[in-house]
């Protein structure tokens, strides 16, 4: 078998199916993406070339820059929710009684589809007969918001949907790398005397932080290409002040039926998010890793 | 099971030939056995009525004419969008298809994928259509598909609750406001407005700029002829708002969608509704809706506004669904035979089957027909005007921003004189 496996020419004969697969799946249609940006097209008819028209056009397109701004306000409040994630997950980990399920509360909202988040927080946010605003009334709000048609609230409207939709997964990943770390080691640390904070700070932050690196990349690129429940509940209003980048691309390109300019948007969304996953890898680079030992 | 697959294979190859070979083009009318590709989005579980119908013209069809078999290929509404797009981009359009008009048609008529079909209309369909239906299918004086639907959008409302606050339907728009305000300060709703869907703003706004500038300044603004920095219709803009700062419709409109918004109205907590006569069956014929409301709902003729230019009897609307034959169609004389024996049966089988108004005359005299559906027919049939819905009628793109316009109005997100601006923007960037 370890012949086998060294042999180049068998190696590339496993690799291949796979590589030709994600090649026509995913890197020729990018490429084609960034060229189709390169065109004005309907979608329909016959493409013209223009050059970085559609690139150029972009930067002074304010619609543009309003919702990539919101796409990293989304960022900005995962990155931010990944502390209370990491908080929930250690105090599962710490076998408290019913750990076992409030583990399951927690990943629930991640087994329902997005179009199905999305209806019942419509029904949650519905002005006049929803939950939130019927206790809002019965607790003597007068006249409470229309949560979805308010541009000023419209985005946090949104933000907690998304973020608790995702909360059971993160908790579930912090969960298991926490529940990796020997228990000799926090033995050895409350012999030395130290309490439950220390050791939470001082001993297994250290230890899930390659974990926690990489879910930090997960949740802000995650958040940057953001799209199902905004496009179900608001479908980017009102007046665009719920557009995210990818929204926005759908807008421009399935409903405007301008093609060349919305794989502009979809190819330059690509590079924020490589540029994005390039600076938090670089930030969070440290030269030594921590090891279980 | 190789054998099976050999077969299959061969079958899709056959047919491959005969839709792109094109030799055999206008050959079939011979009796040589072809096979009619026919696209199209009723299906059984969405739109039973109307799947039905075209079952039964197809069988009859077919029955007519031995030689011919159609194809369906069945796909729900957003998929079929999505599905011709796809298709027309590789030039493999089916035979025959449903389309929608004027600016959804033009991209495909540009990309030369439709056939003209106005040999059909100078044939036995001649004065078959209601006036104003075939016009939203041309393009550079070229009829591009043959309507199946017509609309118009009256103002329907709750009569129950008219009469429990003492309204009268309002003929003048004043007494529109006036009945607006006592429902609001008797906690109903005035209006049910979805105007995350932007649409169905639009209808507000358009009837209001038809009633005060006049329907030939409205669409010559559309057009790109005028301009919408017209007076009346920055009135119209401003007249928006008034409605909006004095309560009339439902709260949160922005944010509900229009199914939300008719729920409303269904539920009783909003006493109007602007919408299509698509609406007809939900308040006539639909047994999942209660009697006691269906029996309720009556309509009325947007009101005149005080010194404005239009008349009552002019309407917001637009044809739905169209049929077109395939430019490339390897059987082009079958399509369009096919097409025109559709349209001439459609119409009486689609009020009756399927609660839909169609776009050809139909005589409702011999019909059991729920009142209001005569009362709209002949409403459509003395219509002065019908000034197509404006995010048909203008450019993709035109079209996106009027109806992102619409709800910057709508949420005061934009002022009467912006809202204008960027619509005579839009309208001359699209020509």
């Amino acid at each position: 078998m370890d012949k086998v496996l060294s042999n180049k020419k068998i190696i590339a004969l496993y690799v291949l199916p796979s590589l030709l697969l994600i090649l026509a799946i995913v890197y020729i249609p990018i490429v084609l993406t960034a060229y189709y940006g390169l065109n004005e097209w309907n979608g329909i008819g016959a493409m013209t070339f223009v050059g970085l028209d559609n690139y150029l056009a972009l930067f002074k397109d304010t619609t543009f820059w309003n919702s990539a701004w919101h796409s990293l306000l989304l960022a900005v409040f995962s990155g931010i929710s990944l502390v209370l994630y990491l908080i929930v997950a250690m105090v599962l980990a710490a076998r408290i009684k019913g750990a076992n399920l409030f583990r399951k509360i927690y990943l629930i909202p991640m087994l329902l589809s997005s179009v199905a988040i999305a209806q019942l927080w419509l029904k949650i946010y519905h002005p006049t007969n929803g939950v939130l605003n019927s206790v809002l009334e019965s607790l003597g709000f007068a006249n409470p918001p229309a949560w979805l048609a308010e541009s000023s609230l419209v985005l946090f409207a949104l933000f907690i949907p998304i973020l608790w939709q995702y909360a059971g997964f993160y908790i579930l990943i912090y969960y298991a790398a926490l529940k990796n770390i020997p228990a000799s080691l926090e033995e050895a640390a409350k012999i030395d005397g130290a309490n439950a904070l220390q050791i939470a700070w001082k001993i297994k932050l250290p230890l899930v932080m390659e974990v926690i690196k990489v879910t930090i990349v997960l949740a802000v690129v995650g958040s940057l290409k953001y799209f199902d429940l905004i496009f179900v509940m608001t479908d980017g209003g009102p007046n665009g002040a719920s557009e995210v980048m990818a929204s926005y691309m759908y807008h421009e390109a399935f409903r405007a039926y301008d093609f060349g300019y919305g794989s502009a948007i979809g190819f330059f969304l690509l590079v924020i998010c490589l540029a994005v996953t390039w600076v938090i890898r670089k930030l969070t680079a440290s030269k030594d890793t921590i090891q279980y030992s | 099971m190789a054998i099976c697959l050999v077969l299959v294979a061969a079958g899709c190859g056959k047919n491959n030939n005969e839709g792109n070979s094109g030799s055999k083009e206008n050959a079939g009318v011979s009796g040589e056995k072809v096979t009619v590709n026919f696209m199209h989005l009723w299906p059984e579980g969405v739109s039973a009525g109307q799947n039905k119908i075209v079952n039964q013209i197809i069988k009859a069809y077919q029955a007519e004419h031995p030689n011919v078999t159609i194809k369906q290929e069945v796909l729900d509404n957003e998929q079929y969008k999505n599905k011709l797009k796809v298709l027309s981009a590789s030039n493999k359009l089916p035979d025959v298809g449903v389309t929608w008009a004027a600016g959804f048609l033009q991209p495909y008529v540009e990309g030369k994928l439709f056939t003209p079909v106005d040999d059909l209309l100078s044939g036995e369909l001649n004065g078959k259509f209601v006036s104003g239906t075939t016009e939203a299918y041309a393009i550079d004086g070229k009829t591009y598909a043959l309507p199946l639907e017509f609309n118009i959008a009256p103002v329907y409302y709750n009569k129950a609750l008219f009469e429990k606050y003492n309204l009268e339907i309002p003929q003048t728009y004043e007494q529109l406001k006036a009945v607006a305000k006592t429902l609001s300060e008797n906690g109903i709703a005035p209006i049910a407005l979805g105007n995350k869907d932007r649409w169905t703003g639009s209808l507000w706004y358009m009837y209001l700029a038809d009633r005060i500038a006049g329907q030939q300044t409205l669409s010559g603004a559309i057009n790109g002829d005028g301009s919408f920095m017209d007076e009346g219709l920055l009135k119209a803009a401003t007249e928006v708002q008034t409605l909006v700062d004095s309560n009339a419709f439902v709260k949160g409109f922005n944010g509900l969608s229009n199914e939300e918004a008719k729920s409303e109205f269904l539920n009783g907590k909003a006493a109007m509704y602007m919408m299509g006569t698509w609406e007809l069956p939900n308040f006539t014929t639909n047994e999942d809706i209660p009697k006691e409301f269906r029996d309720s709902v009556g309509f009325f003729k947007f009101p005149t506004v005080e010194g404005g230019k239009g008349d009552i009897n002019s309407w917001v609307g637009g044809p739905g669904v169209g049929l077109f034959v395939a430019e490339n169609s390897a059987v082009k004389a079958e399509a369009k035979a096919f097409v025109e024996y559709f349209v001439t049966q459609w119409g009486e089988q689609a009020v009756t089957g399927a609660g839909v108004i169609p776009a050809t005359k139909v005589d409702t005299s011999s019909m059991e027909l729920p009142q209001l559906y005569i009362d709209l027919f002949n409403e459509m049939n003395q219509a002065s005007s019908i000034t197509l819905f404006a995010d048909v009628q203008m450019q993709a793109s035109a079209a996106e921003t009027h109806l992102n316009m619409i709800q910057a109005l709508f949420g005061k997100a934009a002022t009467p004189e912006k809202f204008s601006e960027e619509h005579d923007k839009a309208v001359s960037e699209g020509k």
